[in-house]
């Protein structure tokens, strides 16, 4: 099924910490001129701002020579997007699931989670070392908060 | 120790309230500055009641979440009581996801809190 995208763009970013931000800030102010806003732009905020650096710190170990590349897809309804680093890859199974009890106040792997919990799907290539996740206005993560 | 940058102390009695600085705390080197004044607070032995009012925070990034588990853990290590107060329902989903709600001890606001310290 093929998508009327209103925007999209492609970019690369250098492995600076920081340097992701403008293309954070746009991608977001495009969305909100689409009619996003509130809880759905907050879950793209916190996708873009942890995935991004996800890249830049594990992916490329925050080497300014490797490069981020980013692509975007959005329209008044839906959100796509790419980030591909230069790391060897990423295995799901080797982080730790933050969310179990015994790993609660254990550091790394509440950035997974969150991108989880704000995208209907998440997908990553063979290689683990680019992600894939879209959503929709409206999309609510299934929160267990129970005790 | 020098003025914090990133927070802002009050006191209400015998508890010292946090505020935050920064609506938005994303920026590397804000996010390290945010963990090392957290972790001042603890240093000494002359606080035992922290209350981190969360009111101006419109956004957090998983490592800003990182140093306020740090935060917890040197706290209790400290036996200081620590309790979150006033977070927007979007922060408050973030703890919920991350099941940092099991962590910490979370108020609705600064009177509820400074009733149980």
């Amino acid at each position: 099924m093929s998508a009327e995208w209103d925007w999209t763009a492609e970019t690369e970013i250098p492995s600076k910490l920081g340097a992701h931000l403008p293309f954070l800030e746009e991608v977001l102010s495009r969305m909100e001129s689409l009619g996003w806003g509130g809880r759905d732009l907050f879950g793209v905020q916190m996708t873009l701002e942890e995935t991004l650096t996800n890249a830049i710190r594990h992916g490329n170990h925050s080497d300014a020579s490797k490069l981020v590349r980013a692509a975007c897809k959005v329209n008044g309804e839906r959100f796509w997007l790419s980030v591909e680093d230069e790391g060897e890859g990423f295995c799901r199974d080797d982080v730790a699931d933050c969310t179990a009890d015994e790993n609660v106040g254990a550091f790394g792997g509440r950035g997974m989670a969150l991108i989880d919990a704000y995208m209907a799907d998440v997908s990553f290539n063979d290689r683990g070392n680019r992600i894939t996740v879209t959503t929709h206005r409206g999309y609510r993560p299934p929160v267990d908060d129970a005790d | 120790m020098s003025t914090p940058q990133r927070i802002t102390l009050t006191n209400s009695g015998d508890v010292t309230v946090v505020t935050f600085n920064d609506s938005k705390i994303i920026d590397d080197q804000s996010i390290q500055e945010l963990g090392q004044e957290l972790a001042a607070l603890v240093e000494g032995d002359d606080r035992d009641k922290i209350v981190l009012n969360f009111a101006a925070v419109e956004f957090l990034s998983s490592a800003a979440l990182g140093k306020l588990i740090s935060f917890e853990k040197k706290s209790r290590s400290k036996k200081v009581k620590l309790i979150l107060t006033n977070i927007r329902p979007e922060i408050y989903e973030v703890f919920a996801i991350t099941k940092l709600t099991k962590l910490f001890t979370i108020k609705d606001d600064e009177a509820d809190a400074l009733a149980i310290l």
